[in-house]
């Protein structure tokens, strides 16, 4: 009994200390953007010691509902447009990113069509020798549906048709790179700013994905990267809103490999 | 062609040998795998410093102190409702409907899969109720988890006590919670304590539910409605984003580790109850 | 004895505690899940295509999925774990088996991304360069799905091996039996409910898993065709989708965990049942 009730005040204890709510930022959202908005949280916490900034993941379609349910006070999306749910929100622009069509690094294919790349993510063309590759089929691997990645390459590269129904879906960045990096086979895409020697890069109507390329527009395969907030924002976020707008934060996301809004 | 039995019986030994020992090897071999590859990377400036860096750099002292507090959360949550659900009806129950309905219950809740919790701790602790991705959030699901094992366990131990024990403490007088506490307890302690200790490997181990509900913030968790990541989700996200395999590695040994030595000392516990009643 | 009388109440309060939690559980699921029924009817989720974006529903592929993962498990965790555990139980000496039971039980403490990744790591590109297809298949998820649930049935096997009355031993072994012959036509049928109980125990555990099976099962979205194609389990549709799921997307969710829900705690109720009903 007394087991228990000692529990208890230690319990209510450490919740007494809790800091009030107005202290805590929390941000959920797009998967691509995660890393980026920790290393923002990091440098904004080495100046600003009595907040706390939780970043979250999950996909941008969790951005945009935990805005709005209020889960978390900055949803972060990473698609082309922003869908109709996501009418009643302000949103900003704080990056943009560009996506990397990705092969296995002994693969023989090093560019392909926008063409090609709809038809053998659509499942149209199915066999590595069609596009001027060895004999064996293409395993596609893809995004999960929630993703902004996702959607984006949907809408930028399916021009919104199908993706091909024997594709695998992994639910992250980082498994997508693993999945091709470990599969001669497979094809798959991911952000620009993640692509290292793990993975070979295909050119895309023969350009070559880089940041340089997507900021001058030769590179179309890219989209901006929001954050949304309800229009009544506590101050704390505001304020760390901000920072990612300032010179200081935009230049954290450059040097990180994203292309910054200003 | 008929072997001879003995002949027979020769084979069947060794192939069921061979079986068990290579089950055995599985286990050895994960261990070593991730202890292997681990190791290394562990050193005190790992276990002490903040993350860094997406969980490039640094260390997982915020994860260390995350699956403490969620687990904490858990285990105090439970193990009061637990024991005396287990006291209700080891002790003070004579059969019948409700017991039926309790048993019933505990049964059911035993076989819900770790992702159903993951669903139920969102909707309720993080949306309905509005504590958000949060230790607390975390600490609640988890409790409602283990809590049908702490629950078996318990109601275990307490059974295992001797009728006689109660046949005294009644005939000199005491009430039934008289009886309870002072003399089928203590007798029952180091099994109720094994059963929350084997609820504390199975917490720390847990991902799916504590990614749901408790979130997967990198900062040292300052209260209990602070976003935590555990040792086990941090492993999950540096695994499948590829950002550090060898920090990877290096958490899981951390991981396993702390389970293996949560097990031990309950087994070492179990022991010393069989040998303390020879 | 009013102090007595308020402490069982106290206690008959917590008791009703796990009740509570499964209440509130089913409560949840079935109010945010059942709508969903109203507009795809009964058997409408049954459908063979899951595209939530254009409001189909059908949970076929995952149920697949499922099945043939969970079967792949058994069929390569049974007959091993039974043969463990008749091992243990009958051939072993004592000091081995108390040695070796509780290291097997540490198969279970190991969380399972753990196994998960292990999996993606070194079974999956074994299983894509010998077998062939992705790696990431319904194969792998099974062996690894048949090791996660080994401690289940060799520990709920032995218990059953070890019940079954020593008389029963004893009396084979005079008629001039061996242990082994013993083992397969007396003990272990004896012991054969207690046997399915385990079985069943297992493949709730099996169809519960979610972490592992979302690393290295593939997770593609139509109807497995081969034991080396990609699947997604009930579970691991659930894991994947449910963040951010709105409208009519969240209730088949729900819906799905429904039908999970409900298989599991029939599964459960059979085992129960089975263990009341003894020799």
């Amino acid at each position: 009994m007394r087991k228990i009730l000692i529990a208890v005040s230690l319990l209510s204890l450490l919740i007494s200390c809790s800091k009030s709510s107005s202290r805590i930022v929390t941000l959920a959202g797009s998967t691509a953007f995660q890393p980026y908005a920790e290393k923002l949280a990091e440098a904004y916490l080495k100046k600003n010691k009595d907040v706390t900034i939780n970043v979250q993941g999950g996909g941008s379609a969790v951005g945009i509902q935990a805005a709005i349910s209020g889960s978390a006070d900055i949803g972060m999306a990473d698609l082309v447009e922003l869908p109709p749910e996501a009418a009643g929100l302000d949103s900003v622009i704080v990056a943009s990113d560009g996506l990397a069509v990705i092969v296995h690094p002994t693969n023989r294919v090093d560019r392909l069509s926008s063409n090609e790349v709809k038809d053998i993510f659509t499942g149209s063309i199915a066999n590595w020798k069609e596009v001027g590759g060895d004999d064996a089929p293409i395993r596609v691997v893809s995004r999960e549906e929630g993703s902004g990645t996702r959607r984006s390459f949907d809408e930028l590269a399916l021009k919104n048709a199908k993706i091909s129904p024997l594709a695998i879906f992994q639910n992250s960045n980082g498994t997508v790179k693993e999945a091709v990096a470990s599969d001669p086979q497979a094809i798959g895409y991911i952000s620009i700013s993640l692509v290292d020697k793990k993975v070979k890069p295909l050119l895309y109507n023969g350009v070559a994905p880089t940041n340089e390329n997507v900021k001058n527009g030769a590179y179309p395969l890219k989209r901006p990267i929001f954050l949304l907030t309800k229009k009544e924002l506590k101050p704390a976020a505001r304020a760390f809103i901000d920072f990612v707008l300032s010179d200081e934060g935009q230049r954290i996301l450059e040097n990180e490999g994203l292309i910054p809004a200003r | 062609m008929r072997l001879g039995p003995r002949i027979a019986e020769l084979f069947a030994k060794i192939f069921l040998f061979g079986i068990t020992l290579f089950i055995v090897g599985i286990l050895l071999f994960i261990i070593l795998f991730i202890l292997k590859n681990g190791a290394a990377h562990i050193s005190w400036k790992f276990i002490t410093m903040p993350i860094e860096d997406m969980g490039r750099s640094g260390g997982i002292l915020a994860t260390i102190v995350g699956t403490g507090l969620i687990v904490l959360v858990a285990i105090v949550v439970a193990t009061p409702l637990g024991v005396s659900s287990a006291i209700y009806l080891a002790e003070y129950t004579k059969g019948g409907r409700i017991t039926e309905v309790i048993r019933f219950g505990i049964n059911c809740l035993s076989a819900v899969p770790s992702i159903i919790f993951g669903l139920f701790g969102f909707i309720l602790f993080v949306e309905t109720l509005g504590f958000g991705w949060s230790i607390l959030s975390g600490g609640l699901s988890l409790a409602a988890m283990v809590l049908p094992t702490i629950i078996s366990t318990a109601e275990e131990a307490l059974r295992s006590v001797p009728i006689s024990y109660r046949e005294v403490a009644r005939s000199l007088g005491a009430t039934r919670w008289q009886t309870v506490s002072k003399a089928v307890i203590p007798y029952a302690l180091p099994g109720i304590l094994t059963g929350i200790i084997l609820s504390i490997g199975r917490a720390v181990g847990e991902t799916a539910v504590v990614i749901f509900t408790a979130g997967t913030a990198t900062q040292m968790p300052r209260s209990l409605l602070d976003s935590a990541r555990t040792m086990a989700v941090h492993f999950y996200v540096l695994a499948r984003e590829g950002i550090s395999l060898d920090n990877a590695y290096a958490t899981a040994t951390l991981l396993i580790c702390t389970i293996l030595i949560v097990n031990a000392s309950a087994y070492m516990l179990m022991h010393r109850l069989m040998r303390g009643r020879r | 004895m009013k102090g007595d009388r308020l402490i069982s109440g106290a206690l008959l309060v917590s008791a009703f505690s796990s009740i509570t939690v499964l209440t509130l559980i089913a409560v949840f699921m079935f109010k945010e899940g059942a709508p969903i029924f109203a507009k795809t009817g009964l058997f409408g989720m049954f459908g063979q295509e899951w595209d939530p974006l254009h409001q189909k529903f059908g949970i076929l592929p995952f149920i697949v999925g499922s099945i043939w993962i969970t079967f792949g498990a058994l069929v390569i965790g049974v007959p091993t774990g039974v043969l463990a555990a008749t091992y243990l139980a009958v051939f072993a000496k004592k000091k081995v088996s108390a040695v070796l039971k509780p290291v097997i039980e540490l198969l279970a403490g190991i969380p399972s991304v753990v196994y998960g990744f292990i999996g993606v790591i070194w079974l999956a590109p074994i299983i894509r360069t010998r077998l062939g297809g992705a790696g990431l298949s319904i194969l792998a998820a099974s062996i690894v799905l048949a090791i996660m649930i080994l401690p289940t049935i060799i520990g709920v096997s032995m218990d059953a091996i070890n019940a079954v009355p020593k008389s029963f031993r004893e009396g084979s072994l005079a008629l001039g039996a061996t242990e082994w012959q013993t083992a397969w036509r007396v003990t272990l049928p004896a012991a054969r409910s207690g046997i399915l109980i385990s079985i069943i125990l297992g493949m709730g555990r099996a169809i519960g898993e979610t972490m592992a099976v979302i690393m290295i099962a593939g997770n593609s979205t139509i109807i497995p065709k081969s034991i080396l194609d990609p699947a997604r389990t009930l579970t691991a549709n659930i894991a994947i989708e449910m963040g951010y799921a709105v409208g009519d997307h969240r209730r088949a969710l729900f819906a799905t965990a429904i039908i999970l829900f409900l298989f599991i705690v029939i599964l459960n109720s059979i085992a129960l049942k089975l263990s009341r009903r003894k020799f």
